[in-house]
């Protein structure tokens, strides 16, 4: 009969009124910015670099090596060496970063800086309320805002963050091994070689090993 | 003191000059209707409320609509016409003053002006009705026909332009 | 029963008349009235706004606007300063002096219209006019050339097809409007507002003998609802500003406050509408039930008028819009005849005189009326089965 159609929509969407009062599940809006919804794991923003402990300065991963500012497709990555270099990780001397300058008014997300990265210094971030008033110099980003710690990045990316660190501790201690099994190699060569190369080479040996054992 | 029907004749007269003389169609048809409007408004200012109300409805809403669908419907609407002086206008100023001459002596001169105004009959609409249905009965009953006529024959005019498109 | 609450606007607006010399008191009076009439329905207007996007969003399982202030209060207040700041564009190529006068033409006439709507006892703005009924058609019709001169000025060949077919509903919709309201008419005997209601106030046991509660009224009352929401170029007859097709169809070129008064047009024709039809079906003023006279008239009008707004934006909410042919083919083939019979079941009613007898008979009339009509017009758009050669 003409008519029931209209009937039928009318109660369904007096239930959608009515409901939308009493069951508080079918308003799914989330009240932005008060109520905000989770990012999704592989979610991606603009590059930060990593940097391990308390210091951003001394724990950053990343050594100036410019493979991101080469591989970067619009160059929007601007690296000057510093000449002071500083252990990494594994106690190793690398170089650092005296300026690192991202300008992400020019990034495009493509995570190609990140893929490259040999030290897993550079990684993506999540964070997309990056509003500025100043068109060019707010949206070239230094190192000092680029910084930002492990534990943050275990937070927005765990799983990856589970990984890269698991593997960097894999390779921390293969070089500590790698370091001790040098040093007992050095010292059963110091002490096999007898009278005066063997007193000249195992203080030079123990110059040696003492800095490896330090690290 | 019968402001109302100085300013309500004004505005009447104004837009037949204007639906005349405005050099765009669609200008001439929309000052034709606020002639319509001004003539319901004498209409209403008399006291003839049906009449007025049924202009407004009829002329207004029916047939100034009907001359601005024929007017869209039909090409080149939007240019601008040829400006509306013409060389004889002493000539049409004359035979024009001439026409009105006599329209005036005519009325002037007629029994109806002479005679004594009589008081408004109340409830009109009613009247209208109970002469409609008694009186004049028959002309009703022939005008509905016509109009129905009217209605089918533009229904099968209609009905047979789509029939010839397919 | 006329007491003080009741008579309270009345008294209010005879003691400030009451303070101007005599020559002067209609033009004040009248003054008053128009004063009252838009700050009304204006206010009622902006409510309405706010109504109608909170409804519609919890329809459709949102919030509606609930920033502005408390709920969202004062969203309208922010759309009206908003209309008010845009840049008033007037395109190029358009006609200014008609681009210009068409909103007023629009928002005049309906405004007019209001002054036969018999607001509560004794506070019909225009009294005594005796034609009230066909007053309001007219002024309803008047509207109809501003939709043209909108839809031709702008010079733009969406805004002149969506003002083609909306002159065209509404054409085809007055028809049944005006023979649904011609059965309250024909039963009352009377074009005047007032006496309608008058006529509707007695109380068989504490029920109301509104037009509503009769087959034909209520019949009539559809009819008239169904026909208002199209005249008004309200969903789901809305295909002439529809978004998704026309952009915003013969307002398209208007921005500012032109767009403004043109929603308040629609918006303003739609009450006023709507409170032709509480005058006509639902007994304008009366109260309900016969216990309940005490309350003020004017209470009761506006009480009725609150219900037609829900069910507006509810039938916004739910049903899809209607296609131009469906739309005609829904008005010449199934409301005018249905309209047509409903004026025989009235007069049946009215020749049968009182007793069962005649709601019976104009009950089943109406009903086997709807049934055929119904069948006729929905089978008539049975389309075959559809084949697709490359879809598989």
């Amino acid at each position: 009969m003409l008519g029931t159609g209209i009937i039928k929509g009318l109660v369904e969407t007096a239930r959608n009124f009515l409901g939308s009062y009493t069951r508080q599940e079918r308003l799914v809006t989330v009240q932005y910015p008060e109520e905000r919804l989770p990012q999704k794991e592989n979610a991606r923003t603009f590059p930060f670099l990593v940097y391990d402990g308390e210091d951003p300065i001394k724990g950053l991963r990343c050594v100036a090596c410019q493979i991101c500012e080469k591989e970067c497709p619009p160059q929007c990555i601007y690296i000057v060496k510093d000449a002071v270099k500083k252990p990494d990780y594994a106690g190793k001397m690398q170089f650092q970063p005296k300026v690192f300058d991202l300008d992400i008014s020019v990034c495009m997300s493509c995570q190609i800086c990140v893929e490259v990265c040999p030290f897993d210094a550079i990684k993506m971030d999540t964070d997309f309320e990056l509003s500025n008033t100043d068109r060019f110099a707010g949206f070239l980003l230094h190192k000092e805002q680029l910084a930002k710690s492990n534990a943050y990045y275990s937070e927005i990316h765990p799983t990856e963050a589970a990984e890269v660190d698991a593997r960097l501790a894999a390779e921390k201690t293969r070089a500590e091994a790698k370091a001790q099994a040098n040093a007992e190699a050095k010292a059963r060569v110091a002490s096999d070689v007898k009278a005066k190369p063997a007193a000249a080479a195992a203080p030079k040996a123990e110059a040696q090993t003492v800095p490896a054992a330090q690290a | 003191m019968d402001w109302a029907f100085f300013i309500l004749a004004a505005v009447t007269l104004a837009s037949a000059v204007g639906a005349m003389a405005l050099r765009r169609l669609v200008h001439c048809a929309l000052a034709l209707a606020l002639a319509f409007a001004g003539l319901a408004g004498l209409y209403l200012q008399l006291g003839a409320q049906f009449v007025g109300l049924a202009q407004v409805l009829v002329y207004v809403g029916a047939v100034a609509v009907l001359i601005v669908f024929a007017l869209m419907l039909t090409r080149n609407v939007a240019a601008a016409t040829q400006p509306l002086g013409s060389p004889s206008w002493p000539l049409g100023l004359a035979v024009a003053a001439l026409a009105f001459g006599a329209l005036v002596a005519a009325i002037l001169s007629s029994p109806a002006i002479q005679r004594p105004v009589r008081e408004l009959p109340s409830g009109t609409v009613q009247q209208i009705g109970i002469r409609l249905m008694t009186d004049f009965v028959l002309p009703l009953e022939v005008i509905a026909l016509l109009l129905t006529v009217a209605l089918i024959g533009a229904v099968i005019i209609a009905m047979q332009e789509e029939r010839s498109r397919e | 029963m006329t007491n003080a609450l009741d008579q309270l606007f009345v008294i209010l607006k005879d003691w400030v008349v009451g303070w101007f010399p005599a020559g002067w008191q209609p033009f004040v009076g009248a003054l008053l009235d128009a004063m009252a009439i838009v700050a009304v329905f204006a206010t009622l207007f902006a409510l309405t706004t706010w109504l109608e996007r909170k409804g519609l969003g919890r329809m459709q399982n949102r919030y509606g606007p609930n920033r502005v202030g408390p709920f969202g209060l004062l969203q309208p207040l922010a759309d009206g300063i908003k209309a008010l700041t845009k840049e008033d564009l007037v395109p190029r190529a358009a006609d200014p002096v008609v681009h210009f006068l068409a909103p007023l033409v629009l928002v005049v006439p309906v405004l007019l219209a209001y002054s036969v709507l018999p607001f509560g006892r004794n506070m019909v703005p225009l009294p005594g006019c005796d034609a009230g009924v066909l007053l309001f058609f007219a002024a309803g019709s008047a509207t109809e050339l501003a939709i043209f001169m909108a839809g031709w000025s702008s010079r733009n060949k969406y805004s002149l097809l969506g003002a083609l077919r909306a002159i065209g509903q509404m054409l085809s919709y007055e028809v049944p409007l005006i023979l649904s309201a011609v059965t309250v008419i024909m039963i009352v005997g009377s074009l005047s507002t007032e006496k309608i209601v008058a006529a509707q106030g007695v109380y068989h046991g504490w029920l109301p003998g509104w037009h509503v509660f009769t087959p034909w009224g209520f019949a009539g009352f559809l009819l008239f609802l169904v026909a208002a929401t199209a005249e008004s170029n309200r969903s789901p007859f809305d295909l002439p500003e529809a978004e998704s097709e026309l952009i915003a169809g013969y307002y398209v070129e208007y921005s500012g406050f032109k767009f403004a008064l043109f929603f308040l047009g629609e918006y303003l024709g739609l009450f006023a509408v709507s409170g032709l039809a509480i005058t006509l079906f639902l007994g304008g003023w009366q109260a309900p039930l016969s216990f309940l006279t005490w309350v003020p008239s004017w209470f009761w009008f506006f009480a009725k008028l609150l219900p037609f707004i829900a069910l507006f934006i509810w039938l916004r909410g739910t049903l899809p819009r209607l296609r131009l042919d469906q739309l005609m083919n829904f008005a010449w083939k199934f409301m005018l005849p249905m309209a047509l019979v409903n004026l025989v079941a009235a007069a049946l009613w009215h020749w049968l005189g009182a007793g069962l007898a005649r709601w019976l008979v104009s009950a089943a009339l109406l009903a086997a009326a709807y049934l055929a009509l119904g069948r006729a017009v929905s089978g008539a758009a049975k389309m075959p089965q559809r084949h697709y050669q490359l879809a598989d």
